[in-house]
């Protein structure tokens, strides 16, 4: 499974840098929004995969050993929602920087200093 | 009090200074003066116990590990100069409430000064040489902002630039040279180093070291070639001048050099190199001031030539030499003090500087002229001032000097030649003589612009009458501090009949056959000066400058080009490149194909995420992309709920759904796909995204495949229950264990919010 | 937008979401829930009302505004760090008290559940100061 899940990482993160690259602002925003959620991926598999034992205590002996790795976890659940702010207000800013300028071409914008 | 408090004690006081000087009127000077005093006596207080060979040592930790500490070490030495620095700080504050009165921001001037007396003192009392590099600095700051405190003049401005960049430049070259003198000893402090000072010079680090430092020093000094911005600097009010530019920063450099003496100096190269900038700057210096008109600039440029004698003499580093240094900077300080407050007074009570159009003031002014007249006399080094125990010793070292006797000697000669004139010219010129028509009618000074030259002026003569009495217990320990092994030789007025006297008589009486031939002499240097120093150092540098700032600004234009996708490319380019080759150059990944582990419906989710991106890739439709970026975070969403992260898959569900209805919020506004690009570029793109994507690929197998060192998390897994109470270990590592990164992280999305309440908001507000 | 379906939903939705956001806050310590999630419970309770009624009628209604609320959020998060002063701990230190202890009703309460709800409030805020601002456009 690991094998896979690396294909697909490497795939989102692939994606990721080809929107990035682009002229279009959307694609950009784009491309930062599939970075996150390809970073948030790769730190959650990187810290191992284990199915069916999330991180609670639940008194039973031995049993963290097996238990998911809850650091990661909390790092991506932060990851998460800054991802939402900074996504948002890139959005918005996407927004506004198209009514005042009327282009999502960001060359133009470097051309017209 | 200690010296760690009374520097405390001054900054505070430079603090204080803006807020206070409204409320203290014409008495701030007065009530300012009186720590710096304080201090004065204090340290004045500690010199029989140095005396008697005591050194004090005060430390306070910073950064103990790397043996770097905000230490104070204190011997003769140190507590020579800070004598002269709170002594004539002192006179400064004093002078500087009444000559600053009529200006605006005076609370700022002054508290400016006082930061840089702080500094001042932190420089010569600093056992550490971290420490000291941190004051040294600060006085370059202070300085800055004080010779630019007409910064409403460009020239001012110029001059502070220049002088700030110079010594910063300086500042800088000094921290490299201090690192490496560090690496040796494995310590950066003064009394490790003093204790065994044959470290340095054993090891290769010492031709750079000593290089890095002389450029420290002979910038802030003053030196050939960097000494034009002490001139340059005279833009500053006359108290900054007469404290910064004469008796004390300029100083630093010196001072550097003799504390560091016992260290690196003693060798071949120290010996030339001293000597020849030293004897260079001295001369060149001189000459200069000859055919300068206004009295600042005169001074400034006698201050060069004294801050090269004082390299020269630190440089020959004889017993004679080094006893002639110490004095010398005493009487230096002492004269040079006096003069620069009296060209002030000058020329607030005649409104001119220009030695040319002033003549006559005796009858104004008495008192001012007989106190300028004897600081003249003490430069000019006639008895009974200690400025001609300080130029007979000059004169004793050259004659003793071990090598090129004859080339010292006639530098030295033609030096005080010049001093002899210019002494002869600043009074007689000044003072008497015929009087032009003055812009206002000149006056006595007012006491408190008087008292301090009078005093500096009376210290010089005093130590020159009793120098057994006064001036040895002064200099004495100084001395054996900076050059160990050596004593003190006696002072005395009176040496007998000897060739320093002789020298001494024949200096007199050149100088009074220059003065008498002046304007051919004067005519004569400026025809030199035409022809050999036609361009101006000062012109040179910013010229120079201007020259290395274009070169900058192409340079940046050419990296900073401003397309953001190139930027983008170089960057992940660059760190395929890197990945790849490190990638190389591991062992493989051993992997085991296990389809048991791989659940189908996992597998198809995972085959709808890859599609989903590679279809938001290439496709031309906007809402193509939008559904791809939903198919991708439910995705994820599955992979965390089927690997255990339960949490983590209810805030992604909810996140995700925020993000599409925020996406097709701002992308109903926004314009259709448009095709920007060629398709090689695509292809360029492409191929960059597949390195970059390949790479992460990899660098999955590996960190899924390798486990370094115990995971912080069983510490976690341990505790939640017993000491956090909480079973949800990532909640509790959230609130709990990491609870400061989630404040952060609460603050970072409440500023996200605000950016964009404040984008929408206030725009709607510019546009009704 | 005028949908009476919507409308309808979002009427009786709203309170149904807070008390969800609620207890999953609540349950957060032990259970999967917490102030991350509860947060945006709460945000989207809020997010869609103001889909159904608009972001003016919303903010008439329960009145209070987004951007104080994320204030309110952030300040709660840092005075919860503040007791762990007093106790002579760093900054942030979980302090706990145990109530009614040793019987069945044993209650135990520290700081860390109070940032929690200062966590809470400041996503709530900060989604509803997002969407509305958009919305309003």
């Amino acid at each position: 499974m690991l094998l896979l899940l690396a294909v697909v990482i490497g795939v989102l993160y692939g994606s990721a840098v080809y929107l990035l690259l682009r002229r279009n602002i959307f694609k950009l925003i784009l491309g930062l929004i599939f970075l996150g959620h390809a970073t948030n991926l790769l730190l959650f598999v990187a810290s191992g995969l284990t199915s069916g034992y999330p991180a609670f205590i639940r008194f039973i002996t031995g049993e963290s050993e097996s238990m998911a790795d809850p650091l990661p976890q909390a790092l991506i659940l932060t990851a998460i929602v800054i991802g939402l702010g900074v996504t948002a207000f890139a959005l918005v800013l996407v927004y506004r920087f198209y009514s005042v300028t009327k282009t999502v071409d960001l060359d133009e914008l470097s051309e017209n200093e | 009090m200690n010296t760690g408090l009374f520097i405390t004690l001054l900054l505070f006081l430079s603090f204080l200074a803006p807020f206070t000087r409204r409320y203290l009127r014409g008495a701030a000077g007065w009530i300012y003066a009186i720590l710096p005093l304080t201090g004065f006596i204090y340290y004045l207080g500690l010199l029989p116990a140095i005396n008697d060979g005591m050194v004090i040592l005060e430390s306070y930790r910073w950064i103990d590990v790397y043996g770097i500490n905000f230490s104070f070490y204190i011997d003769g030495f140190s507590i020579l100069f800070s004598l002269i620095v709170l002594g004539i700080g002192t006179f400064i504050l004093i002078y500087a409430g009444k000559y600053m009165q009529t200006y605006p921001m005076q609370g700022r001037f002054m508290a400016y000064l006082i930061l840089f007396m702080a500094s001042m003192q932190g420089v010569v009392v600093s056992g550490n040489l971290i420490t000291m590099f941190v004051f040294w600095e600060l006085t370059s700051i202070s300085s800055y902002m004080l010779i630019g405190y007409y910064h409403e003049k460009p020239e001012a401005r110029m001059a502070a630039l220049q002088a700030l960049l110079i010594t910063g430049f300086g500042g800088l070259a000094l921290l490299g040279g201090f690192i490496l003198l560090g690496i040796p000893y494995g310590t950066y402090e003064l009394s490790a180093i003093l204790a065994n000072p044959d470290l340095i010079k054993q090891s290769p680090l010492y031709l750079p070291a000593l290089i890095l430092i002389l450029i420290g020093a002979f910038t802030k000094s003053a030196q050939f070639p960097f000494h034009f911005w002490l001139p340059g600097a005279m833009a500053a009010p006359s108290p900054v001048s007469a404290f910064l530019h004469s008796a004390t920063m300029v100083k630093a450099g010196v001072f550097l050099l003799a504390r560091l003496s016992p260290v690196m100096g003693g060798t071949e190269l120290w010996h030339v190199l001293l000597t020849l900038f030293g004897g260079f700057t001295m001369v060149a210096g001189a000459w200069l001031s000859i055919t300068q008109t206004d009295l600042k600039r005169i001074l400034a440029y006698t201050t060069v030539s004294a801050l090269g004698t004082l390299v020269l003499l630190i440089g020959t580093g004889t017993q004679y030499a080094m006893n002639a240094a110490i004095i010398f900077l005493l009487v230096h300080a002492l004269y040079k003090g006096t003069l620069f407050l009296m060209a002030g007074n000058i020329e607030k009570v005649s409104g001119t500087r220009d030695i040319n159009m002033l003549g006559g003031l005796y009858k104004s002014m008495p008192v001012a002229a007989i106190i300028m007249t004897l600081a003249l006399v003490s430069m000019a080094g006639i008895p009974p001032m200690l400025g001609f125990i300080g130029k007979e010793l000059i004169y004793e070292s050259a004659v003793f000097a071990p090598t090129a006797k004859y080339l010292i000697l006639i530098a030295a000669f033609f030096t005080n030649t010049v001093l002899v004139f210019l002494s002869l010219r600043l009074s007689l010129d000044v003072f008497w003589g015929d009087r032009p028509q003055y812009g206002k009618r000149p006056y006595e000074p007012y006491f408190a612009l008087l008292v301090g030259p009078f005093l500096l002026m009376l210290g010089g003569l005093l130590l020159g009458l009793f120098p057994k009495i006064l001036a040895e217990p002064l200099t004495a320990s100084a001395i054996t501090s900076i050059s160990p092994g050596h004593d003190a030789v006696g002072l005395k007025l009176w040496h007998g009949i000897n060739t320093a006297l002789l020298l001494s008589i024949m200096t007199l009486i050149a100088g009074i056959m220059a003065y008498k031939y002046k304007v051919a002499f004067i005519a004569y240097s400026g025809g030199v000066n035409v022809r050999y120093f036609a361009r101006e150092f000062a012109k040179g540098f910013a010229s120079g400058m201007d020259a290395f700032l274009l070169y900058t600004k192409n340079q940046t234009k050419r990296i900073q080009h401003g397309y953001h996708r190139y930027y983008l490319m170089t960057v992940f380019a660059v760190a395929s490149v890197l990945v790849w080759v490190m990638i190389w150059r591991t062992d493989p990944i051993v992997l085991e194909l296990n389809f048991a582990d791989m659940p189908l419906n996992l597998v198809a989710v995972l085959v709808l995420i890859v599609a989903a991106a590679l279809s938001a890739v290439v496709s031309h439709s906007r809402v193509i992309a939008l559904i791809a970026m939903g198919v991708i975070g439910f995705g994820i969403t599955i992979i965390f709920i089927a690997y255990s992260g339960v949490d983590l898959a209810i805030t992604m569900v909810m996140v995700e759904v925020l993000m599409v209805i925020l996406a097709v919020a701002v992308l109903y506004h926004l314009p259709k796909y448009q095709k920007y690009s060629e398709t090689g570029d695509r292809m360029r793109d492409g191929l960059v995204a597949a390195l970059v994507g390949s790479f992460m690929m990899v660098l999955v197998l590996q960190a899924g495949t390798s486990q370094l060192g115990v995971p912080i998390s069983d510490f976690f897994k341990e505790t939640s229950y017993t000491e956090a109470f909480g079973r949800n270990i990532v909640n509790v590592i959230l609130v709990d264990y990491r609870a400061l990164d989630t404040l952060g992280e609460i603050t970072v999305i409440a500023i996200a919010a605000l950016g964009i309440f404040s984008m929408i908001k206030l725009t709607k507000k510019v546009k009704s | 937008m005028e949908s009476v379906i919507l409308q309808i939903a979002a009427r009786h939705m709203r309170p149904l979401l807070i008390i969800l956001s609620l207890v999953v806050l609540y349950r957060g310590h032990n259970e999967p829930g917490g102030g991350f999630i509860g947060g945006l419970m709460l945000g989207a309770a809020y997010i869609l009302y103001a889909m159904a009624f608009g972001v003016a009628k919303t903010q008439n209604r329960f009145v209070f505004s987004p951007l104080n609320l994320t204030a309110l959020g952030l300040l709660i998060a840092v005075v919860s760090g503040i007791p762990a002063l007093f106790a002579g701990d760093t900054f942030m230190t979980g302090e706990w008290i145990t109530l009614f202890a040793d019987t069945v009703a044993e209650l135990k309460l520290g700081t860390p559940l109070i940032f929690d709800v200062g966590v809470y409030l400041a996503v709530a805020g900060m989604l509803m100061l997002v969407m509305f601002s958009i919305m309003e456009e």
